[in-house]
């Protein structure tokens, strides 16, 4: 996703001298085609992510679109009054972005995870918060939040994720995308652990049983007729994120229900429950550590299906 | 209006704004009349045109002495006078610290010190890369220096040789418990900016030739300007103490101070 993200906004750029990319000292070897191509559109502000931030907001309200770039925390929780009084009160369209969302430094450390910012992100006004669950998702979102001339969050993974699908290819923010369908029941995911959904789906699918899989790429701004669709057509719904359960994914999707009257026939919230980890690992193995892995899915599903 | 006068009249206002809405930080707001007053007069904004992108910018790092820069704004006609009998009180839209939505001439909403002088940074910064020909200023209290944050960008400034950007530290001293000096010393001031690659002015921030000097000067890098200031500075029960970093004028004292900045 990371490098989808940098293809993404590389192009927008060459027709759009507007946009502005200026990264707290990290990004070794990634963006250097953007930063040799168009160096009068990038900058590298020093580890200082309080002053990046408040530098973005300048640089936006004279006619930028920026994006500010980092890896896990830093562009979030290490500025996040900046982010609070300087982008989103000002509407400045400052795009923030973070690599390594979840457990995606895992083996660094829990300074590392990014595990709480779709919670705190989703709570401040003004900010449209997106966790793609692809590459496509990715490029189309980076398209979409340079001109939305607002302020963003953009939590990225940083390895590629593509899905083979012949479903709907199409991005639109708030909208919900089904990537995998299925007959039995429904997950929804949001951000790179989309990825445990479908592996586990191809598990499912040899034992007959079939999941239906939908990536929820905005957070805030959610389809409330498409989420209550799901619920109808499905005996369950299973809500997957690598994320603190309190704010996330599933606190949004338990949200619509409650406000509008949507009675889930069986529902299950998996994420991390209320934790730091500090067990290291890749994310593959954190995810595994925290029940958020493909057999844990399935265990769910199962539990679902025999009720 | 002279700058003498304009300065004159943001402190009349000041001790009205604050005292009707019995709002603090009049001492931090008394402070700043001068340099806002001879800022103003010399900054190319225009209040019938206060969006225009040609304009100056100048941020108010140290929002809570947003009454000043209210009261100067009204007094350039930016927006009605009358509007400021509204600071500080129910439904209005002059908070205690300063905001911009729905106030013409304000260009940025602070009220957490220590980030300002970033924002002002990032103005500088696109009027360079946008070859822009405007001035972006920031003016933060001397407490304020206490946040990481201005030091990032100060560290940041003249790496960038932002020559477009001042910076102006309302020095009068006296923070929110005490002295500078006692809760953490700046000095020497003027060297550690220096030392940062600053054109450092170290100047009486009440003299307003001083100050157009100051502003005016020409650098090839960014500026300081150490703005040697008097908490409270035009009204003598005021001056120099803590307390009216919190109390209003109440009636007897708002009629006493209106009477001294007439003297």
């Amino acid at each position: 996703m990371r490098d989808a993200f940098i293809e993404s906004l590389s192009k927008i750029a060459e027709n759009d001298k507007d946009i502005f990319l200026i990264t707290g000292d990290l990004g070794f070897g990634v963006l250097d085609n953007f930063s040799e191509k168009f160096p009068s559109q990038f900058l590298n502000v020093g580890v200082a992510e309080q002053n990046m931030t408040g530098i973005a907001v300048g640089l936006a309200l004279s006619g930028y679109k920026v994006f500010t770039y980092s890896i896990a925390n830093f562009t979030t929780l290490r500025c996040l009054e900046q982010i609070r009084n300087d982008a989103c009160y000002h509407n400045a369209n400052v795009n923030v972005v973070s690599i390594g969302g979840g457990f995606g430094y895992g083996a660094l450390g829990m300074s590392h995870h990014a595990t709480e910012d779709l919670s705190i992100m989703r709570s401040l006004p003004n900010i449209e918060v997106i966790a793609p669950g692809d590459d496509f998702e990715t490029k189309e979102a980076t398209k979409y939040v340079a001109n939305s001339n607002k302020p963003s969050y953009l939590r990225l993974e940083r390895a590629s994720h593509i899905y083979e699908n012949d479903l709907e290819n199409s991005f639109a923010y708030g909208k919900i995308r089904q990537i995998r369908e299925g007959n039995d029941i429904a997950v929804f995911c949001s951000g790179g652990v989309t990825k445990v959904a479908m592996n586990a789906a191809k598990i499912l699918s040899k034992q007959n049983i079939s999941l239906s899989i939908y990536s929820v790429h905005s957070l805030k701004t959610i389809d409330v007729n498409a989420v209550a669709k799901v619920f109808e057509k499905y005996s369950g719904v299973v809500t997957l994120e690598e994320n603190n359960l309190i704010g996330g994914l599933g606190s949004a999707i338990s949200e619509i229900c409650l406000d509008n009257r949507i009675y889930p026939k069986s529902f299950k919230r998996m994420g991390l429950k209320d934790i730091y980890s500090s067990v290291v690992g890749s994310q593959e193995y954190l995810r595994d550590f925290y029940n958020l892995g493909e057999e844990d899915l399935i265990i769910n599903v199962k539990k679902i299906m025999d009720k | 209006m002279d700058t003498i006068n304009l300065a004159k009249n943001i402190r009349s206002h000041v001790l009205k704004m604050t005292s009707k809405g019995k709002s603090s930080h009049v001492g931090s707001a008394l402070s700043i009349a001068d340099i806002l007053a001879v800022l103003y007069t010399n900054m190319n904004v225009d209040p019938k045109d206060p969006s225009n992108p040609k304009r100056d910018r100048f941020i108010l790092s140290k929002g809570h002495a947003g009454a000043a820069v209210y009261a100067v704004l009204a007094e350039l006609d930016f927006f009605s006078k009358e509007i400021l009998d509204t600071h500080y009180q129910d439904g209005s839209i002059l908070s205690g610290h300063v905001s911009h939505k729905g106030v013409p001439g304000v260009e940025f909403s602070t009220g957490s010190l220590g980030h300002g002088l970033s924002v002002a940074t990032g103005f500088a910064l696109a009027a360079k890369r946008k070859s822009l020909n405007f001035n972006s200023y920031a003016l933060l209290s001397d407490g304020e220096l206490d946040e990481g944050s201005n030091w990032e960008a100060i560290l940041f400034a003249p790496h960038h040789n932002l020559n477009n950007l001042t910076c102006i530290v309302d020095y009068n001293k006296l923070q929110s418990l005490t002295t500078v000096k006692e809760t953490l010393n700046l000095e020497p001031l003027t060297d550690k900016i220096q030392s940062f690659g600053w054109n450092v002015f170290d100047i009486d921030g009440h003299n307003h030739d001083e100050i157009k000097k100051a502003i005016k000067a020409n650098t090839s890098k960014p500026k300081f300007i150490i703005a040697n200031t008097i908490k409270g500075k035009g009204i003598s029960f005021m001056e120099n103490k803590v307390v009216w970093h919190y109390r209003s004028a109440n009636e007897d004292e708002l009629i006493k101070g209106l009477k001294e900045l007439e003297e």
